[in-house]
């Protein structure tokens, strides 16, 4: 099936086969290799993405559901030049080992504080519990969480317009 | 793994949905995908056709009126965390929901999807069962409803017809100042339970309980009523002695199984004490 959508900003039209999940899609059809996939059963939340401003797992939506969505992957979140305020505050607090779990930690904590940039540690654990890290420990990347705060209150973590 | 192949229609209408799933045998409805697509992963199921909700608008709003709470079946988790009026027209339904799945996770799972998918340990089918609620269906004989008690006949099996799709559930009105609890308990915030509970009770003018309702999950092969513990609460004031007496009457009324999460004697001990805590809570 042919479908059109948008990632990052651009409309892109893609040929697809129903079973093809949003997660490949990206990564195959799109090249877009930021968003990974660690379960390919929903359990990880290494797939992330946002989907009209909405967190999913790619992994568990068909690439022919996202006709006429605006989908933004980690790659959207900064130009090349420039990390965000925070992905900055992720290398800051040392919130990354292997880096795989990454994409989606990013994606999800984007989207929690682009809607409660006043969240606490207590709501930061809540919604992250949902993405495993087998290297952290977690704890550091609460703490760049909720220290790209700020950036949130401020100016949208400086992604305005492109999230 | 990779899903299994399979066709794709969106249709715009219900009727041309029902009718996509009545033309084809081992077609599926799709909703938020949460459930049917691991099982796909898992090639637990390989319908030949997916019929995709996503444009069925009239399945999506959340009424509330004098005759109760009414979900359609595509209003997703978030939308029911999300809605201020639940906070007092079902505040039982919005804290057993704050329970289910994970934060991306809620953004897509919707009532009608957990209803259908029917696992023993989801917290939806749980509350329609202690509710007392109805869920209304369409398919290709016409419209019906099939009350909560008549609908969970085994574990991830229902009273569906193949072509049939849910449409609303409705949860009966909620009375001002009825007393209620929800307790559950997982590894981990999230996870399905291992066992929960679901109690509310009115209260006649001297303090003792009446038209009491106890639904517990993760104990049988479906969510359950407790009778025997609801009539040991009428006519009675939920105090300590009366509380005990309800966690006993728990653990001997079920007869959970055995997995790899926990024995049956523990997930025995577990349901009557999220019992012992939801009447604590309803107390309070
Ligand atoms: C990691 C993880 C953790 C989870 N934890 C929990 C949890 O703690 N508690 C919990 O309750 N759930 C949990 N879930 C499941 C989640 O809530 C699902 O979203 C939900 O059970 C199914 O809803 P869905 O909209 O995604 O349905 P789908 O996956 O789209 O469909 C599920 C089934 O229902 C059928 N169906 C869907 N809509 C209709 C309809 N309107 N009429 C007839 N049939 C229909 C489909 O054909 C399919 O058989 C979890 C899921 C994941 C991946
Ligand atoms: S790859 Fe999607 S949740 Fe694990
Ligand atoms: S940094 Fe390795 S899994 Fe999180």
């Amino acid at each position: 099936m042919l479908i059109r959508f948008e990632v990052n900003g651009s409309a892109v039209e893609v040929e697809a086969e129903p079973r093809l999940t949003l997660a490949d899609c990206l990564r195959h059809q799109l090249r877009l290799t930021g968003t990974h996939i660690g379960c390919e059963h929903g359990v990880c939340g290494a797939c992330t993405v946002l989907v009209d401003g909405d967190a999913v797992r790619s992994c568990l939506m068909l690439a022919v559901q996202a006709e006429g969505a605006k989908v933004t992957t980690v790659e959207g979140l900064s130009d090349d030049a420039e990390l965000t305020p925070l992905q900055k505050s992720f290398r800051k607090h040392h919130a990354l080992q292997c880096g795989f779990c990454t994409p989606g930690m990013i994606t999800t904590a984007h989207a929690l504080l682009s809607e409660e940039p006043d969240c606490d540690a207590a709501r930061v654990r809540e919604v992250l519990s949902g993405n495993l890290c087998r290297c952290t420990g977690y704890i550091p990347i609460v703490e760049a969480v909720l220290d790209a705060r700020a950036a949130y209150r401020d100016n949208a973590g400086g992604v305005a317009g492109k999230a | 793994m990779k899903l299994p192949p399979f066709e794709y229609a969106c249709p715009t209408t219900l009727p041309e949905a029902v009718q996509l799933l009545a033309a084809r045998e081992d077609a599926k409805a799709l909703a938020g995908g949460q459930s049917l697509v691991p099982m796909l992963a898992f090639r637990l199921t390989q319908p030949t056709l997916l019929v995709d909700l996503r444009k069925l608008a009239d399945l999506r709003g959340i009424k509330i009126t004098e005759t109760g709470v009414r979900l359609g079946a595509m209003v997703r988790w978030r939308d029911i965390e999300d809605d201020a009026r639940l906070s007092t027209a079902h505040p039982l339904l919005q804290a057993a929901i704050a329970h289910v799945a994970h934060y991306q996770i809620r953004n897509r799972g919707t009532v009608g999807g957990s209803l259908a998918h029917a696992d023993p340990a989801a917290e939806m089918p749980g509350i329609a069962l202690t509710c007392e609620a109805e869920i209304a269906v369409v398919g290709k004989s016409g419209a019906r409803v099939i009350n909560a008690a008549d609908f969970f006949t085994g574990a991830l099996t229902t009273a569906l017809a193949a072509d049939e799709i849910i449409v609303e559930v409705r949860l009966p009105p909620w009375p001002q100042g009825r007393r209620w609890g929800f307790q559950e308990y997982a590894r981990r915030r999230g996870d399905f339970a291992t066992a929960a509970a679901a109690v509310f009770f009115d209260e006649d003018a001297s303090g003792r309980a009446r038209n009491a309702h106890v639904g517990v999950i993760g104990v049988a092969d479906r969510p359950l009523r407790l009778a025997n513990v609801e009539a040991l609460l009428n006519g009675q004031t939920i105090d300590g002695g009366t509380i005990a007496k309800a966690e006993t009457a728990t653990a001997a009324a079920i007869d959970p199984p055995e997995d790899i999460h926990a024995s049956a004697a523990y997930r025995r001990a577990l349901a009557g004490t999220m019992v012992e805590r939801a009447l604590q809570q309803a107390g309070k």
